[in-house]
């Protein structure tokens, strides 16, 4: 806890210190979690635990239940059944989502979503913590302190010189940076970030995937992702997801010969070259 | 005084102040000071159209900040200025006294005409100014908050969401028809007399109702700026473009919602207010909803989202229409139909956005 606090300080960022109880070394506890849609069961008895500071990626084939896990721990879709926590306190089944977001789970969607119209600083400044209360919200400027928080993330995510440009016009890769940025200004303890390199050159790839492990330690960060060389290049530990369940966890090497998961999901042998 | 940042960078905004200033000296001066056979003499009916085009920018303006900022498009803000209508026509008809044709002192004359012996209750109070004028912003913000939190909260939006503010002002229509309602029926509430006991159809007050339009028509556009210019104007513009973006960084979409939601029938309400006194009538057909369907169609003739452009269609629209309903009636409403499908096909963004693709091209 103290080293995350302190390693935002020196990223100048303000860091208020939720009342997340991770001293059990996890940080976020999905317990048979089960979810169906007209009979279908997207997530089946689904148990995770992610560890604080980990890195972890998650993979599967489509319909494995990445997203619904991920709209299940931000509050969006709610289980039938299970126990979802964060820490060892909080439960986040009765939260909704905006209540989850300020406890610090921040969220990245598939479809890089940054609010088009509004410049990179503006975009930033909307998921700026502690700027959500109505007195906040009717300010027309910002503080010092306030500047050198966005300057920080701005730097981090490589886009200083473009701050004052309309992200509409963003290339996808930045995009997609700026979003991290945006999750990063709410100061999470845990990011979901789904699909981040979807779509990116392979320079781009390379830049996403030390923005990300650069985040490791300071924050918890779930990676759903399907292109496995990206997976390889920041991964510590992999969970392989199937109809809803978790198929097998471990190192990538490791999965990677498990005939389990060669059979669903890496069975078409190129598919992760 | 110094100007503050965000109203000096709003170039438009400014204009349209300075135009609002012009006409608020110039109307009056070519009113009152010059005489009626003079060539630039300004009728009283000239005075009180114009007037009346001020009441309807700013409905536009409300409607504006929520549909062009916010992303909610409301086809029935007209039942919010007709509520704020009916409130300040409550208080005029109070005004009358004894000066009704049945002389009665504190009924009204469609009162008495239904054989009531007293007041309803909802009807004490208005013959008091300030009460009236609260109930003023009172009334329709109240309407637009219950009715925001039921739909917001039930995640009812997009087109769903506008046909039920259609149904809203509908329902609205039907209730204020019935005479049992208490508000005058079909008539709804004329023959108005005076307004702080000045007389209602003097030039001067005329005059005074045109500058106080345009007063509040500055007040309201700058209330708009100034929050699409905040934090909160920025929260607007995500909730339009992606909403679970905006629940996803923490902001309370649904009360983000009713609040502006609310505000904007404010608005709407005291451009209706000032409406009423100027015309000398309020009746249910101004809860029709054509009439929220047109004020829409305005915003998107000026440019949504741009608030000067609710303005300047609000005042072009209607113009057009005090001609073409004097020239060829039957011909209205082909026109602004065909209006909004040009405008939707061919400008998008409006005459605001031709204007600015000019001003890049050149």
């Amino acid at each position: 806890m103290s080293e995350w606090v302190s390693e935002l300080d020196a990223a100048g960022l303000h860091t208020p210190v939720g009342p997340v109880d991770a001293t059990h070394g996890i940080l976020l506890y999905l317990e048979d979690v089960s979810v169906s849609f007209d009979g279908f069961k997207a997530i089946d008895k689904l148990s995770l635990y992610i560890g604080d500071g980990e890195l972890r990626c998650i993979i599967g084939p489509n319909g494995a239940g990445k997203t619904t896990m991920m709209d299940i721990i931000t509050g969006k879709t709610k289980p039938n059944s299970g126990r979802v926590f964060f820490g060892q306190t909080i439960d986040l089944l009765k939260l909704d989502e905006p209540a989850i977001a300020r406890i610090g789970i921040g969220r990245k969607f598939q479809k890089p979503t940054v609010i088009e119209p509004l410049t990179v600083l503006e975009n930033l400044e909307l998921a700026m913590s502690g700027a959500k209360r109505l007195r906040g919200l009717l300010s027309t400027r910002l503080s010092g302190e306030e500047r050198d928080r966005i300057g920080a993330v701005l730097e981090r995510i490589g886009l200083s010189e473009h701050g004052g440009r309309r992200a509409g016009i963003l290339a996808h890769g930045q995009k997609q940076w700026l979003e991290i940025g945006m999750l990063l200004m709410q100061e999470p303890r845990l990011l979901l970030v789904d699909e981040p390199v979807a779509g990116m050159t392979p320079a781009e790839m390379e830049r996403t995937a030390e923005l990300l492990r650069s985040l490791a330690g300071a924050h918890s960060v779930v990676v759903v992702e399907h292109d496995m060389g990206f997976v390889r290049s920041i991964a510590d530990r992999v969970t392989v997801l199937h109809q809803g369940r978790v198929l097998a966890e471990g190192r990538l090497e490791e999965l990677q010969v498990d005939p389990m998961v060669i059979e669903v999901y890496l069975g078409a042998g190129d598919a992760y070259h | 005084m110094r100007v503050p940042p965000w109203l000096l960078s709003d170039r438009a905004g400014l204009v349209l102040l300075a135009v609002l200033a012009v006409l608020g000296i110039g109307v009056p001066a070519l009113n009152l000071l010059t005489p009626p056979d003079h060539p630039l003499h300004l009728t009283a009916y000239t005075v009180t159209l114009l007037g009346k085009y001020l009441c309807y920018a700013l409905l536009a303006v409300s409607i504006d900040l929520v549909w062009g900022y916010m992303g909610i498009l409301s086809l029935g803000h007209a039942a919010f200025f007709a509520l704020g209508g009916y409130c300040f026509g409550m208080y005029l008809m109070r005004q009358i006294g004894t000066r009704g044709v049945y002389g009665d002192p504190v009924l009204p004359d469609f009162m008495v005409f239904l054989n009531w012996k007293e007041l309803p209750w909802y009807w004490h109070g208005f013959d008091s100014f300030g009460f009236a004028a609260l109930m003023v912003l009172v009334a329709p913000g109240l309407l637009a908050f219950v009715f925001g939190w039921f739909a917001f909260r039930s995640r009812v939006s997009g087109v769903y969401l506008s046909i039920i503010t259609q149904a809203l002002t509908y329902a609205l229509m039907l209730a204020f028809f019935r005479n049992e309602m208490g508000f005058g029926g079909n008539n709804g509430l004329t023959d108005f007399k005076d307004v702080l006991g000045v007389p209602l159809h003097d030039d001067g007050t005329r005059v005074v109702l045109f500058v106080l339009s345009a007063l509040t028509l500055a007040g309201g556009y700058l209330l708009c700026r100034w929050l699409v210019s905040t934090r909160m104007g920025r929260v607007l513009v995500a909730i339009r473009d992606s909403e679970d973006r905006a629940r996803f960084l923490g902001y309370r979409v649904e009360q983000v919602k009713v609040l502006v939601f609310a505000l904007s029938a404010m608005l709407a309400g005291v451009a209706g207010a000032l409406y009423v006194p100027q015309v000398g009538i309020i009746n249910p057909g101004e809860f029709a909803p054509l009439n929220s369907i047109e004020a829409v169609i305005w915003v998107a003739v000026g440019g949504r989202g741009t608030l000067i452009g609710a303005v300047i269609g609000a005042v072009l629209v209607n113009y057009a229409k005090t001609w073409l309903t004097g020239a060829l009636p039957e011909v209205w409403l082909f026109a602004l139909g065909g209006l909004f499908v040009a405008v939707t096909v061919l400008l998008p963004y409006g005459l605001i956005g031709l204007l600015r693709r000019k001003e890049k091209a050149a």
